[in-house]
C-alpha cells in the first residue's frame, strides 16, 4: 500500500513538466522519422536482415522511441533523487526511514515510468502508426507479453541505475559512472541498432547481457519474433537477471551504510 | 564595441574556470571524457555494423557516408564545444542565475555559452576529424574541392551554432522544453550522418529550404565526390553553405535578441 502511494505521487511529481514532455515528444518523433528512413534504406538492401522485414524494423524504431523514456536508457529518473541526496547527506534521512530503500525508489521509479509511458511511450506509437504503418502485436499473448516484459525492462533498468547512483557513496559525484552506463545501455539494448543484426560473436554476447532486456526482448515479443515458449524463456531471462541485480543493489547498500560516512558528519 | 573585442578573452577566462572546477572530482572527469569518446566511437560502429549488413546506403558506400558522417561530425562537435551550454537556458531563467548574469559586465551570450565549459567534447571532434580524414582519403583532391571543403567544415559549425542559439531561445518562453532544441541539433547531425537518397523528395525540400540542414555537409560533399544531384537541384549549392551559415546567423541574432527582451524575471 505504501509503495503504490509512493508511486502515485511520483506520477503526479512527473506529470508536472507538460512543456517538457510535449518538446520531448517531438524530439521522440524527430529521431523516429530519421531511423526509420535509415532503416528502410537498410531492409531495402537486405529485405531478411536479422531475421526482420522492413515493417518490423520501422516498427522496432517506433518502439525504441517509446521505451527510450519509459526504461529511462540515458539515465534519470528516481535514481537521479537518490545519487544527488547522497551528495548532499539527505540519504540519512532515507536510511532511517522504516521502509526498504531499494522498494521506495523502485515505486517510485516505476510511477514515474508509467507517466512516461503513457505520455512518451503512446504519443510517437501513434505517430508512427499513422506515418509508416507500424504493425501491432499480433496476439493477444503478445500484448500481455510486451506488457510484462516492459515492467521487467523498466525494473531491469532501475537495477542497474541504482547501482551507478550507489557509486556516488564512495565518488561523491555519479556523473561519470552514470554517464558511462547510459553510453553502454545505449549500445547494449539495441537502441543503436537492433542487436540482431549484430554480427557472431557480438551478437549471442548482447543477447545474453542484461541490456537485451530494455528494448530487444520487449520488442521481439511485440512483433511476434518471440512467440509461445519464446515469451516465457525471454521473460525468464529478464526475471532472473533482475533477480542477480537486486540482490547486487542490497549488498552494495550494505557495504554502503556500514562502511561510509555520511556527508555532514 | 570595446565589450565585444574582450569577448573571446572573457570566454576563455570563463572556460578555463570550468575546465579546473570539473578536475575536482578527478574520477568522474575522466569517466565522462572515457564516456565522450566511446559515446561517439559506438555511434560510428552502430554505422559501421550497418554496413556490416549492406554494401551500400541509398546509393552510397561506407568511405563516402564517412565524409558526410565526419563534416557534420565536426560542425556539431565544435558548436557543442563552444556554445552547447546554451541548451540550459530555462535552468537559469527557472533558477533566477540568469538576473546574477545579467549584472556582471561581460556580455549575456558569453557568459551562459561559456558555463560549464566541458573540455571532454573535444573527445567528439576528434572522432569527426579521423572519420572525415577516413572519408577524405579516398576523394580525388583538387585546389576547388579544397576550397569547398573548407567552407563547407566552416559553414557546418556556424549553422549548428546558430540552431543551437536560435532554438534554445524558445525557452524563453517555455522555460522546460531543453529536448525541442535536440530535435534540430542532434536531429540534425543525425539526419546528416545519412546521404539525402534515404528521404523522400519532400523530406529533403524541407532539410534544403526550411531547416537547412542539407547544407551542412550534403551539397558541398556531392561536389568534393563528383556525383551529379540525385534530386536535381541546383550545381551552386556546393557553394552556398557560407550564404545560410550568414541566414541562419542573422536569424540566431533576432532570436536571441527578442528572447533577452522577453525575459522578465522569475522573482518579479
Amino acid at each position: 500500500m505504501l509503495y503504490a502511494a509512493v508511486a502515485a505521487r511520483s506520477f503526479r511529481r512527473f506529470s508536472t513538466y507538460r512543456t517538457a514532455t510535449l518538446a520531448g515528444i517531438f524530439t521522440n518523433s524527430v529521431f523516429g522519422v530519421i531511423y526509420s528512413y535509415a532503416y528502410l534504406a537498410l531492409w531495402h538492401q537486405r529485405p531478411d536482415a536479422g531475421g526482420y522485414d522492413a515493417t518490423d524494423a520501422v516498427t522496432y524504431v517506433w518502439i525504441g522511441q517509446a521505451l527510450l523514456m519509459t526504461v529511462a536508457l540515458w539515465g534519470g529518473g528516481t535514481t537521479d533523487d537518490l545519487a544527488d541526496r547522497i551528495r548532499t547527506g539527505d540519504v540519512a534521512i532515507d536510511l532511517y526511514r522504516p521502509v526498504s530503500m531499494v522498494g521506495w525508489y523502485l515505486a517510485g521509479d516505476l510511477g514515474r515510468a508509467t507517466y512516461h509511458v503513457l505520455t512518451r511511450g503512446v504519443a510517437p506509437t501513434v505517430l508512427g502508426l499513422l506515418l509508416f504503418r507500424i504493425a501491432l502485436p499480433g496476439t493477444t499473448a503478445a500484448a500481455v507479453g510486451f506488457v510484462v516484459s516492459l515492467v521487467l525492462a523498466v525494473v531491469t533498468s532501475f537495477a542497474i541505475r541504482f547501482l551507478v547512483a550507489c557509486s556516488a557513496f564512495w565518488l561523491l559525484d555519479q556523473t561519470g559512472v552514470r554517464t558511462l552506463s547510459g553510453v553502454l545501455a545505449i549500445f547494449l539494448s539495441g537502441m543503436t541498432l537492433p542487436l540482431v543484426i549484430f554480427p557472431e560473436p557480438l551478437r549471442s554476447i548482447a543477447l545474453a547481457l542484461p541490456w537485451a532486456s530494455y528494448l530487444q526482448t520487449p520488442a521481439d515479443i511485440w512483433l511476434g519474433h518471440r512467440a509461445g515458449t519464446g515469451i516465457v524463456s525471454g521473460i525468464a531471462v529478464q526475471a532472473l537477471w533482475i533477480a542477480v541485480l537486486l540482490a547486487l543493489c542490497q549488498v552494495v547498500l550494505g557495504a554502503a551504510t556500514r562502511k561510509v560516512v555520511v556527508q555532514g558528519g | 564595441m570595446a565589450d565585444l573585442r574582450a569577448a573571446p578573452r572573457e570566454y576563455v577566462w570563463i572556460a578555463r574556470m570550468w575546465v579546473r572546477s570539473s578536475l575536482a572530482y578527478p574520477l568522474s572527469f575522466w569517466l565522462l571524457t572515457l564516456s565522450s569518446a566511446l559515446i561517439t566511437l559506438l555511434d560510428f560502429v552502430g554505422l559501421a555494423l550497418m554496413f556490416h549488413t549492406v554494401s551500400a546506403l541509398g546509393g552510397f558506400g561506407l568511405r563516402e557516408v564517412a565524409l558526410l558522417y565526419g563534416a557534420s561530425g565536426i560542425g556539431i562537435g565544435v558548436a557543442d564545444l563552444v556554445i552547447g551550454s546554451v541548451e540550459q537556458i530555462g535552468v537559469h531563467v527557472r533558477t533566477g542565475t540568469l538576473d546574477s548574469m545579467l549584472t556582471r559586465p561581460v556580455p549575456l551570450l558569453v557568459q551562459i555559452c561559456a558555463d560549464r565549459f566541458a573540455i571532454r567534447r573535444l573527445g567528439r571532434i576528434t572522432q569527426a576529424l579521423a572519420v572525415f580524414g577516413y572519408g577524405a582519403w579516398w576523394v580525388d583532391w583538387t585546389p576547388s574541392k579544397c576550397g569547398v571543403a573548407a567552407l563547407m567544415v566552416v559553414s557546418s559549425c556556424l549553422i549548428f551554432f546558430s540552431f543551437f542559439v536560435a532554438f534554445s531561445c524558445i525557452q524563453f518562453w517555455t522555460l522546460d522544453s531543453t529536448e525541442f532544441a535536440n530535435a534540430f541539433t542532434y536531429g540534425g547531425n543525425t539526419m546528416t550522418q545519412y546521404p539525402m537518397t534515404i528521404f523522400p523528395r519532400e523530406v529533403l525540400k524541407g532539410l534544403t529550404f526550411v531547416v537547412p540542414v542539407a547544407f551542412v555537409n550534403w551539397y558541398p560533399c556531392l561536389y568534393l565526390l563528383d556525383r551529379p544531384d540525385p534530386f536535381g537541384m541546383p550545381p551552386w549549392f556546393a557553394v552556398f553553405s557560407p550564404v545560410v551559415a550568414a541566414l541562419t546567423l542573422t536569424v540566431a541574432g533576432l532570436a536571441w535578441r527578442t528572447g533577452v527582451r522577453h525575459y522578465t524575471s522569475t522573482g518579479s
